[in-house]
């Protein structure tokens, strides 16, 4: 019996890794292609509100966020738990909203300041008190196209 | 000199470079595209001009919406979900009520001479209304022109409004045109 026993060769077979960077590659793109940047980290937090009659915004370099919301919870015993506006990284006043716009603007190609678009993204259970504060102020800085940031509603009618 | 097989390159740290990569990527990037509700916001007025023509009556739509988050469309109470029919109902006018808005003639490409209706839209709200209910009262109002004017592209160009040509879009919204007017804030019912 013995004599005719195939030789095997000692410990177990490596599997061939040789399509794994290939594999890993091709996530890699999908990841790259589907997502975008993260702006900016939110101090602010935003439970989006929901839509049905949505327009995506395109253009990203078209576009300046301002992000109301109620503080981070690291945040609140500093800035208290009422609803407060984020711009860039940094927690702000309603005063504070024209100067940013003029300086998002400055940054934008000539060709491109006309057509800047602000996106206000609030949390759904802000009362409207503080947007219509802020639609104010971005009236008298002259930046009139203003997107609601909402996320899909699913529901059948 | 002696023939020399080509070496082949160790590719065996591939995978761990594009899996840090990768990592990288997931870290840095979110997944949502931004959507949202697009509107304009009117210029701002120094004073109150004061010779205003007056809009008539039947040719104003109004929305208020209080604290409570509760609905006033022309003076009666609603609920959110008839807000659509009853503004298309408004912007149309089918049956040239008295009480719904007058109409223009107006000379428009590829419709001919078509009448088209005077109404605004006008939308208020309580500083404590929560967001999402002015968002969807936004939303219906919208969805109302969306779909008049889905409902035109279709008759006559076979089409959704999204997929007509730009001139076409352009000749549909001159008929139905989105006139929302946000009056002034101030506090309805206050503390």
């Amino acid at each position: 019996m013995a004599k005719f026993r195939k030789k095997k060769s000692g410990g177990q077979q490596a599997i061939n890794t040789a399509s794994l960077p290939d594999i890993v590659f091709m996530l890699l793109f999908f990841f790259m292609v589907s997502t975008t940047m993260k702006e900016v980290d939110l101090n602010v937090i935003v439970k989006p509100a929901q839509a049905t009659e949505l327009v995506k915004l395109e253009k990203k370099e078209l576009v300046t966020f301002i992000y109301v919301g109620i503080p981070a919870k690291k945040y609140q015993s500093l800035y208290g738990s009422e609803p407060r506006i984020q711009l860039n990284d940094q927690f702000s006043t309603v005063a504070d909203i024209q100067s940013y716009i003029a300086q998002s603007r400055d940054n934008m190609s000539e060709a491109n300041q006309s057509k800047m678009i602000v996106s206000i993204k609030a949390d759904k259970e802000c009362p409207m008190g503080i947007i219509t504060d802020i639609k104010q102020a971005l009236r008298k800085a002259a930046a009139l196209k203003l997107n609601y940031s909402a996320a899909e509603l699913m529901q059948d009618r | 000199m002696a023939k020399r097989e080509v070496q082949e390159v160790n590719a065996g740290s591939m995978a761990d470079i594009a899996f840090l990569l990768l990592i990288f990527f997931l870290v840095t990037t979110t997944m949502d595209t931004d959507t949202g509700i697009a509107t304009l916001l009117p210029p701002p007025v120094e004073e109150e001009p004061e010779d205003t023509p007056p809009v008539k009556e039947r040719n104003v739509f109004t929305v208020l919406i209080n604290s409570q988050n509760q609905l006033l469309v022309e003076g009666k109470p609603m609920e959110i979900r008839d807000l659509t029919e009853a503004a298309k109902e408004f912007i149309v006018n089918p049956l040239d009520d008295e009480n719904l808005p007058e109409k223009n003639t107006k000379e428009v490409e590829f419709f001919g001479t078509v009448e088209i209706g005077k109404g605004i839209i006008s939308l208020q709200n309580d500083r404590d209304t929560e967001y999402q209910t002015y968002l969807m009262v936004q939303n219906e109002l919208q969805r109302a022109i969306n779909e008049l004017r889905d409902d035109l592209s279709k008759k006559k160009f076979g089409k959704l409004y999204g997929e007509l040509e730009k001139e076409e879009q352009k000749a549909v919204r001159t008929i139905y045109p989105r006139k929302i007017s946000e009056a002034e804030p101030k506090n309805i019912g206050g503390k």
